[in-house]
Formats: C-alpha cells, sequence, structure tokens
C-alpha cells in the first residue's frame, strides 16, 4: 500500500479533524456589538472575569467538524454490521418519518395530560403489541435499555418476595455461564448474590446442575434465550418449572427476542418477566451507545408491582398514572424521570404496524435463515462451536485458527480492511476465541455471498501461514491497528489545553 | 525456593511459613492477554478456598481470581494497580496478587503439583 504523506496530514478526502476545543479561536463565534455608551455597569463587581472555556467556531467551522466526526461514523445504513449480540436491524425510513411529526417529536414531559391523548395512545397501544406478542399480562414502558429493564424486571422479583416476606431469606439468583454480563451484574446491584449454572457440550444449560443447585434460598434464574450462543434453550419449559416449583422467579433476557417473535409466546414459555430491547428487536438506530428502551413484560405474579409511571384506562379514557396515591396496585417505585423513550416507541410502533404480526414473524425468519446460511457456508472453513441450525447468530471459535500465529482479533482486524466492520469477538466466553456472527434480516443473498467469500478468502490466507494480512491490520484505515493495551492502560479521558502563551487580564 | 502448588484454574500458591502467595500461571496470562487491570481486596478480608479473590481485566475479558485455599489478606501487590504488565511480565514471581495467612494447611493437599498442572495444560491443548 501506498506509504506518500501529505502536506496537510489528510488523506485523499479523508479528514484529520482535530477537536473543536483545538478549532478553537478567540472572536471567533457570536456577535460583534459595538461597545454601549453612557451606559454604567449594574453588576456591582460580579462582571466576568475571563472566558468560560467553550470552544469559539463560527457556523460553517461548526457544521463541517460534525460533519466530518460524522463520516467516521460505521452504520448499518453505510454497510453490512454482522456484531454478534447486538442486532443491528434495518431501520426503516418509514420510521423517521413518523418520528418527526410534530406532534410526537414536539411534545414536551410536563405537558398538561389532556394536550397529549395521542402521545398517551401510542403508549397504551405498543403496549397492547408487546403484551400480545409475547403473551404476557402486563408491561413496564419506562425503562432506557436493556440492561435497565433487568434492573426493573430484578425489583419486581425483590418487591415479589418482600410481599411474600422472604426477601431476606431469598437471596441467590442463577445465571448460566453463558449470560450476558449484565445479567450478574444486574443480580448483583439488586442484592442478591450470583450462583453460575455450567453449560452443557451442546451449549444448553445443564439442567442436572441446574436442578441441582434448587433450594429455599433462590430467588431466581435469569436466563437468555435465544441464548447467548445463538441457540435456543430446547429445556427451557422444565427450566420454568422446576424454578417455580422452587418458589422463584424466572427472568428471561429478551436481548434476542428478535429470533422467535411471531413464532414464540415467552408467556407459553412460563416466563415472569422479560425485558424487550426496542432498538434490536423493533429498530431505531443504536450503534455508537444509544439511544435504547428496554420495556419489561410481567406475569401475573408480578404485574403488581410494575414501576411508575404507566398509562391505564378509566371509561375508555386515557391517564398516566404517576404517584402511588393514585396507583390501585402496589408499583416498587420510580425509574426514570418522565414516562420513557418516546421517540422510541413511536418508531418501533410503526416498525410493528407497518410489518403486521407475519411480517414480524417473517423478520425473525429471516434473521434466522440469514444466519444459518452463514453457518452452512462457513462452517467448514472456520470451525463452528456448536453443531447448527442456530438462531440468529451463528458462533465460531479459533480451533481453525491455531497453529497459525493468528489469533481471532488480527483475524476480526484484517476484515475491516477488506470493508467489514468485524463480528463480536472473545464472546461468548464459553468458547475459545469466539466470533460471533449476526447478519442483518434483509440482507441480500449476495450480500452474504461476498462476506462468505471473504471470510473464506482470510481463513484460507491464515492457513496458508500469510500472516502479513494479519499482523498489522487494519492498514487501510486512517488510524491503522490501535494500541488498545496502552488505551486501556493509559486512557486519555480529558483534553487540556494548553498553557497560555500570556497571564490573563 | 518453596513448594508452588496449581488449581485447575490457573492459579498458583506458595507458602512460605504461614504465609501462602497467591497469583495467576504463566498460562493464564497468555490466554488473558495484555493485562489492563487487577481488582485486589482489602486487607484483612477472609476468603474460603475457591472464593472469588480478586478480578483481572485484559483487553479481551475479565475473570474472577480465587482463592486456592482459606486464609486472611495480609498484603495486597499495591505495585499492579499501577503497573497491571507486572501481571504478564512476571506471571510467577513480582505479578503476585495476594498474600494470606494461612488457615488450615491440609488444604494445600488438594490443589496440584508442578507436574501435575503441567500434564493437566497438555491435556488442555
Amino acid at each position: 500500500m501506498s506509504t506518500k504523506t501529505t502536506f496537510t496530514g489528510h488523506r485523499g478526502l479523508v479528514y484529520e479533524e482535530p477537536l473543536i476545543f483545538e478549532r478553537s479561536r478567540d472572536g471567533a463565534c457570536g456577535v460583534d456589538l459595538p461597545e454601549p455608551e453612557g451606559v454604567a455597569s449594574r453588576l456591582g463587581g460580579m462582571e466576568r472575569q475571563g472566558g468560560v472555556g467553550l470552544p469559539g467556531l463560527s457556523e460553517p467551522e461548526v457544521m463541517r467538524h460534525f460533519v466530518r466526526l460524522s463520516q467516521k461514523n460505521y452504520s448499518i445504513d453505510a454497510g453490512f454490521y454482522p456484531l454478534g449480540s447486538c442486532t443491528m436491524k434495518h431501520n426503516p425510513r418509514l420510521n423517521e418519518k413518523m418520528a418527526r411529526l410534530p406532534g410526537f417529536s414536539d411534545v414536551h414531559p410536563l405537558q398538561p395530560q389532556s394536550t397529549v391523548p395521542g402521545a398517551l395512545e401510542l403508549m397504551s397501544e405498543l403496549a397492547r403489541w408487546l403484551m400480545d406478542l409475547t403473551g404476557m399480562p402486563a408491561v413496564a414502558m419506562s425503562p432506557k435499555a436493556g440492561a435497565h429493564g433487568e434492573l426493573c424486571g430484578l425489583m419486581a422479583i425483590r418487591s415479589a418476595l418482600e410481599a411474600r416476606g422472604e426477601a431476606d431469606t431469598r437471596t441467590r439468583v442463577l445465571v448460566p455461564e453463558s449470560a450476558h454480563g449484565t445479567n450478574p451484574a444486574t443480580a448483583a446491584a439488586c442484592g442478591f448474590t450470583v450462583d453460575a449454572i455450567p453449560a452443557t457440550e451442546d451449549g444448553r444449560v445443564d439442567l442436572a446442575a441446574f436442578e441441582a443447585k434448587l433450594g429455599p434460598d433462590v430467588a431466581g434464574i435469569m436466563l437468555t434465550n435465544p441464548n447467548t450462543c445463538g441457540l435456543f434453550e430446547r429445556d427451557i419449559r422444565k427450566i420454568a418449572d422446576a424454578v417455580h416449583d422452587a418458589g422463584g422467579y424466572f427472568y428471561c433476557d429478551g436481548a434476542n427476542f428478535n429470533a422467535i417473535v411471531g413464532r414464540v409466546k415467552p408467556g407459553d414459555l412460563g416466563v415472569d418477566a422479560m425485558h424487550i430491547n426496542l432498538h434490536k428487536t423493533f429498530s431505531t438506530p443504536h450503534g455508537g451507545g444509544g439511544p435504547g428502551a428496554g420495556p419489561v413484560v410481567l406475569s401475573d405474579a408480578l404485574a403488581p408491582f410494575a414501576p411508575l409511571p404507566y398509562v391505564t384506562s378509566t371509561g375508555g379514557e386515557l391517564r398516566l398514572v404517576e404517584d402511588e396515591q393514585s396507583s390501585d396496585a402496589d408499583p416498587f417505585g420510580r425509574m426514570v424521570a418522565f414516562h420513557g423513550q418516546m421517540g422510541m416507541f413511536v418508531r418501533a410502533l410503526s416498525y410493528m404496524m407497518s410489518h403486521g404480526s407475519d411480517g414480524l414473524r417473517q423478520v425473525a425468519e429471516d434473521a434466522v435463515l440469514n444466519a444459518n446460511y452463514v453457518l452452512a457456508s462457513l462452517k467448514d472453513v472456520m470451525t463452528a462451536s456448536f453443531e447448527g441450525p442456530c438462531m440468529h447468530e451463528a458462533l465460531f471459535d479459533d480451533r481453525f485458527l491455531k497453529g497459525t500465529g493468528v489469533e481471532t482479533l488480527d483475524f476480526a482486524k484484517a476484515m475491516i480492511d477488506e470493508g467489514y466492520h468485524p463480528m463480536t469477538v472473545y464472546f461468548p466466553l464459553v468458547v475459545h476465541g469466539a466470533m460471533l456472527i449476526e447478519p442483518t434480516e434483509t440482507e441480500s443473498k449476495e450480500t452474504l455471498d461476498n462476506f462468505i467469500a471473504c471470510m473464506a478468502d482470510l481463513a484460507k490466507s491464515a492457513k496458508a501461514g500469510d500472516k502479513t494480512r494479519f499482523e498489522n491490520a487494519p492498514e487501510l484505515t486512517p488510524r491503522r491497528r490501535l494500541d488498545e493495551t496502552t488505551a486501556a492502560r493509559k486512557p486519555v479521558l480529558r483534553w487540556t489545553p494548553p498553557a497560555p502563551a500570556q497571564a490573563a487580564e | 525456593m518453596a513448594d508452588t502448588k496449581y488449581t485447575k484454574d490457573h492459579e498458583w500458591v506458595r507458602v512460605d511459613g504461614n504465609t501462602a502467595t497467591v497469583g495467576i500461571t504463566d498460562y493464564a496470562q497468555e490466554q488473558l492477554g495484555d493485562v489492563v487491570y487487577v481488582e485486589l481486596p482489602d486487607v484483612g478480608k477472609s476468603v474460603g478456598a475457591g472464593d472469588e479473590a480478586a478480578v483481572v481485566e485484559s483487553v479481551k475479558a475479565a475473570s474472577e481470581v480465587y482463592a486456592p485455599i482459606s486464609g486472611e489478606v495480609v498484603e495486597i501487590n499495591e505495585a499492579l494497580a499501577d503497573a497491571p504488565n507486572g501481571v504478564n511480565e512476571d506471571a510467577a514471581g513480582a505479578g503476585w496478587f495476594v498474600k494470606l495467612k494461612l488457615s488450615d494447611a491440609s488444604e494445600l493437599e488438594k490443589l496440584m503439583s508442578e507436574d501435575e498442572y503441567k500434564s493437566y495444560l497438555a491435556e488442555l491443548d
């Protein structure tokens, strides 16, 4: 590749963009007004003595700064995004059009309820869809993301245990080894102790080991289905019955609900609480950290403890219940300042209504079909960790790289040079050097074939000992291979202004 | 040099008098990759055999370090807070994690000897 350096530091039309503070110039922003004449200050010596430390740029400079940064972002709208466990869903433009309707985008959370009946109806209608699709009798709409939803579910479980007088004795939560890290973290944050359940050879919960761990001190189980290996937990009914017989509750992590929408109702599986990542399962752009929304569906046993606020109907009129006095249930409290992630509610309901229940079922089926196509095409080239068929994501490990000197990380970095955002790596922890591939449900066969061909070509290079393709990759990106170790050990988290050239006045 | 014992979770323990020094093995640090953070317990904490004693975080993953034997934490390797790379550089020596005051020396008998650990590693590959 070219080692040409440039006078400007830019590469082609890819700009080296400094921080906005580094671009700042005194006097570049604001409006020039003449000094007022004949006016005495009435601030009594409280006038500002120096700058406030905000960057100074003109409007076009600000525009260019943020446009350039946005061009460095990678998104599902730009290309294939096979990040496992994250569900990069296609985001139809219709959702955006709906979310921008002034009646939704311009409402304020403190507006009188009488002025926003449409917003309340939308929340109520979305809740109805969620309850119908999951077969559950209640839903808490306010949690703001998956892990927040987990917290909501576990707080409801804790409240139910308190109501039974067993909060002090039921202190243990069972979590499978392959769980999302947020599951044990949530249980611990709620004051429970975490007990790991081992997996079987075929990547499912070890039922015998699970049953052996049940006892009078078990508050419940947190289980992801389909699980993080991309596999359906076949024994889920038995697990639900066993935990209920032992007096515990069943929290299902719904992060992978997108694989089973329209085919399986979690209510039929014996679930007591499950969060639904609206941004994954019912679309909304969420790369780069947000936003999220994680409504939690609840069983009859937990429904009375659902948090405030919630929408209810009296005599056909919708109203928002915002405090315990006006609630006829036993809410455990409030988790958010306002009412939930309204912009995502609009997008999710648009997605549901434009697809219909049959369309949502097909979305799930296409996601599973795509993942199985990748699994079947690559299982002899790479090493599949478990026998297929899989659900919405295909899990590989690094056995095919053994002895090549190339590791999972190098393989992922070389994919970037080829124009592919890497899959999730080193997760789940239950297999060595994991590579978890989740293709978006809308990808065409042509896109998948190109990706598969590229993966096969990289695997062939690695096995042939062509380490140069991997060891310094990526080489074609603005920044090359990052020093992740130093970044983690000595992170630079704060911009420090250069020493002033002269003392302030 | 005192006798070193090993666990299946790749911790080592070396007893000197009444004090047991605990760390992770060279195999463990190699599997983890570059260590970026080590969380150590408070001095004075009592741990049982198999309890979580520390957390080690690498660029790949965060893992628990379990106490191979029970005892009270009498000293922690403060140097790892600023230089977690010590674990990568000398896992079996300067990269130790905690020192425990031994409460039950017979627990050591349940652990693997160096030869046993080596054949255990050979099986893993």
